[in-house]
């Protein structure tokens, strides 16, 4: 039972920050925005977020400090991917161009800056975050070991925004719009709808999950971060394709994706895996080809958004 | 040929203009980090690729033979309307194809570093096929595909270096050395610029970038590629083969990445496929050159001497306690403001007969919106 409960517990690290990312994506591609730069946006948020931490390290502690981290990491985000929808939104670059080039500066000025201030590039912090049981959850048979012992605040946090992200897009005026926006924007246009302003919050949405689900994924797994997010966001954007840019899709698809990485880093330990002998480069490589096999299977019937990646014009038709 | 012209001149200028832009930001950077050393330092940016004279030059050649023909296999894939971002598995994959036969296929003589270079060209190509088929086929966004193939090729590549002993150098974790007749000749060029690491493989490049230019506008085969890529319906039928031609473009375009990859790791300077989950950054700058370069091989050849010369004025930052990653920054920030570019051409061609000069007036208009 406890080796089912530690698959949980190490799923958990991974499945939060892959479903933040995808749900943020979600809303800027929902709103007709491809966001590859997710991969970028998740290294600044991570690094202005441990940064914090790491200069506060002192005074400190706890999950206060977690908390800031959380909100700077969502602003550093969301800054960032203010530059992406500039890009998109009012120059109607090629999206993918954008995306690309964010995700070239952000690692290289993760470790330019590290360097400048510290030294070096690697940021450490200190982990005082876990939270080894929740009190009276925790103590629940069967479902407190699961969710409620070694977990972090993140984790509620990310279901949270799961709730949060299901109830916006498909039961608000602002999820219809931006629905629409993606959809058809011209026809959004002539019932009113300012598209612009949609895909700006679409964007802008997709950088602040970006940011904090860069922390969330450094956090758990590691003790320092080191300017990157090991291709997390490349990841996160196989799992909104993978959960064809539904909310519900997406959590059940970061579920698998992250038990699929919480398997390759830790299978050595858990004796009936180990025993099988397959070496953890399969399981890594497993979310990918499912991803292409997928993609075969789903493409003739794509629930993609039919604007995305189609900058909007007002004189077009 | 008159609107053509204007068009052709728009992109030089709008990749100068994204070029002086990322230099400023450059500039800027240093300057808040260190005003003292910052002019200096940005000097030696520009300059300092010619600190050792003609070993520098030759430097300079090194580091563009891999980045040229990821460009170009950008730049080639842009022109007939794909966005290969897959070069770095295709480059990954294609050298551990030259590594595989140059370390264990060693009773080929003369010829080894050719069959090298062979298998990382068909092995980039496989890694190109399946993106090209799924396109072709199932209408699978080629950029999606590219992204996975990227990291099963990653992930494969390191699986089989670390886990097939012949291969594997235990104390470095990294491949072992390829022998040495599989490593490319210096072609003469050692002796122009002496000391550097610059091979043959200059040469092997600038004649792919050639090929690819012969293919792409003198023959039907390229004009046919360039017409799917324009519209893929029209082309159909207009009786072209349309499914053959996405999936021989990207099967060229991985040909090329592989090539790059290939004649990276037989290169005998010591480079090594390394096992660590990191995607090869040659592929991404690749992107760069190809969009500096205008998806152009002949603007991809210059545009990766650029890069390649303001990365090897880039170590000697160093020496001003800069580290090299003010570079990396630069080329993004260059790669976004070019992404601005496309826009100058998008509205220039719009106005094309109309107005002649004002290229930055008519770009700058359209931001506000």
């Amino acid at each position: 039972m406890s080796v089912i409960y530690f698959i949980f517990q190490q799923t958990m690290y991974f499945m939060i920050p892959l479903m933040i990312v995808a749900l943020g994506a979600m809303f800027s591609e929902r709103s007709g925005i491809i966001n590859i730069a997710l991969e970028g946006i998740m290294t600044m948020g991570a690094f202005t977020g441990i940064l914090f931490l790491n200069l506060t390290g002192k005074s400190m502690s706890g999950q206060l400090q977690l908390i800031m981290a959380i909100l700077i990491s969502m602003g550093t985000g969301m800054i960032f991917s203010l530059f992406h929808a500039y890009a998109s939104i009012n120059m109607k670059s090629n999206q993918v161009i954008s995306g690309t080039a964010l995700n070239m500066f952000a690692p290289a000025f993760a470790v330019f800056v590290a360097r400048v201030i510290q030294g070096v590039q690697q940021v450490p912090f200190n982990n005082t975050f876990r939270i080894t049981s929740v009190p009276v959850l925790g103590s629940i048979p069967f479902i407190g070991p699961l969710l409620f012992q070694n977990a972090y605040i993140t984790t509620y946090v990310g279901i949270l925004i799961f709730v949060l992200s299901a109830v916006v897009l498909y039961r608000t005026r602002f999820g219809l719009r931006l629905r629409a926006c993606g959809e058809h924007p011209q026809a959004a246009d002539s019932a009113g709808i300012n598209v612009y302003r949609m895909q700006y919050a679409g964007v802008l949405i997709s950088g602040a999950l970006g940011g904090l689900g860069g922390l969330v994924f450094v956090v758990p797994t590691s003790t320092n971060f080191n300017a990157d997010v090991a291709g997390y966001g490349f990841l996160a954007l196989a799992v909104l394709i993978f959960g064809q840019w539904k909310p519900v899709n997406i959590m059940l698809c970061s579920l698998f994706f992250g038990l699929m990485k919480a398997v390759a880093s830790s299978y050595s330990g858990i004796p009936f895996l180990s025993a099988l002998g397959i070496p953890s480069y399969f399981y890594k490589m497993v979310p990918y080809i499912i991803t292409l096999i997928v993609l075969i299977f789903t493409s003739r019937n794509s629930q993609a958004p039919k604007a995305e990646g189609i900058p909007y014009d007002k004189g077009q038709r | 040929m008159k609107p053509k012209q204007i068009k052709d001149h728009t992109g030089i200028l709008s990749s100068i203009f994204a070029i002086i832009l990322g230099l400023i930001v450059g500039l800027i950077i240093l300057f808040l980090c260190n005003p003292e050393q910052a002019l200096p330092g940005f000097a030696t940016i520009l300059s300092g690729a010619f600190t050792h004279g003609a070993k520098g030059v030759g430097q300079v050649f090194y580091y563009a033979t891999p980045i040229i023909l990821t460009g170009l296999s950008v730049g080639f894939a842009f022109k007939t309307g794909l966005f290969n971002i897959g070069t770095p598995g295709q480059f990954i994959i294609g050298g551990f194809g030259a590594v595989y036969v140059g370390i264990l296929w060693t009773s080929l003589g003369p010829a080894h570093w050719i069959v090298a270079l062979a298998a990382s060209v068909i092995l980039g190509a496989l890694w190109g096929l399946v993106p090209g088929i799924l396109k072709a086929y199932y209408n699978v966004n080629e950029v999606i595909a590219s992204i996975m193939m990227n990291y099963i090729g990653m992930y494969l590549v390191n699986w089989i270096t670390k886990s097939y002993k012949p291969l594997f150098n235990n104390l470095r974790n990294e491949s072992k050395n390829v022998a040495n007749t599989a490593n490319i000749p210096k072609m003469g060029l050692d002796k122009i610029f002496p000391g550097s690491s610059v091979n043959g493989g200059i040469i092997i490049a600038i004649l792919v970038v050639i090929l690819i230019w012969v293919i792409l506008n003198k023959t039907t085969f390229g004009y046919e590629l360039k017409a799917v890529g324009f519209n893929r319906d029209a082309s159909k039928y207009a009786g072209i083969n349309e499914k053959k031609s996405i999936i021989l473009s990207m099967v060229i375009a991985g040909a090329i990445a592989g090539l790059a990859g290939g004649l990276l790791f037989l290169a005998g300077t010591g480079k090594h496929i390394e096992i660590k989950d990191v995607l090869p950054s040659e592929g991404f700058t690749g992107i760069s050159v190809a969009l500096l370069g205008l998806n152009n091989p002949i603007g991809v050849l210059f545009s990766g001497i650029f890069i390649a010369y303001l990365t090897a004025g880039g170590f000697y930052l160093q020496l001003f306690e800069f580290s090299t990653e003010i570079i990396d920054i630069i080329v993004a920030v260059i790669i976004y403001f070019s992404a601005f570019a496309l826009m100058v051409k998008i509205i220039m061609s719009k106005f094309v007969g109309q107005k002649n000069g004002k290229t930055d007036e008519t770009g700058k208009g359209g931001t506000k919106s």
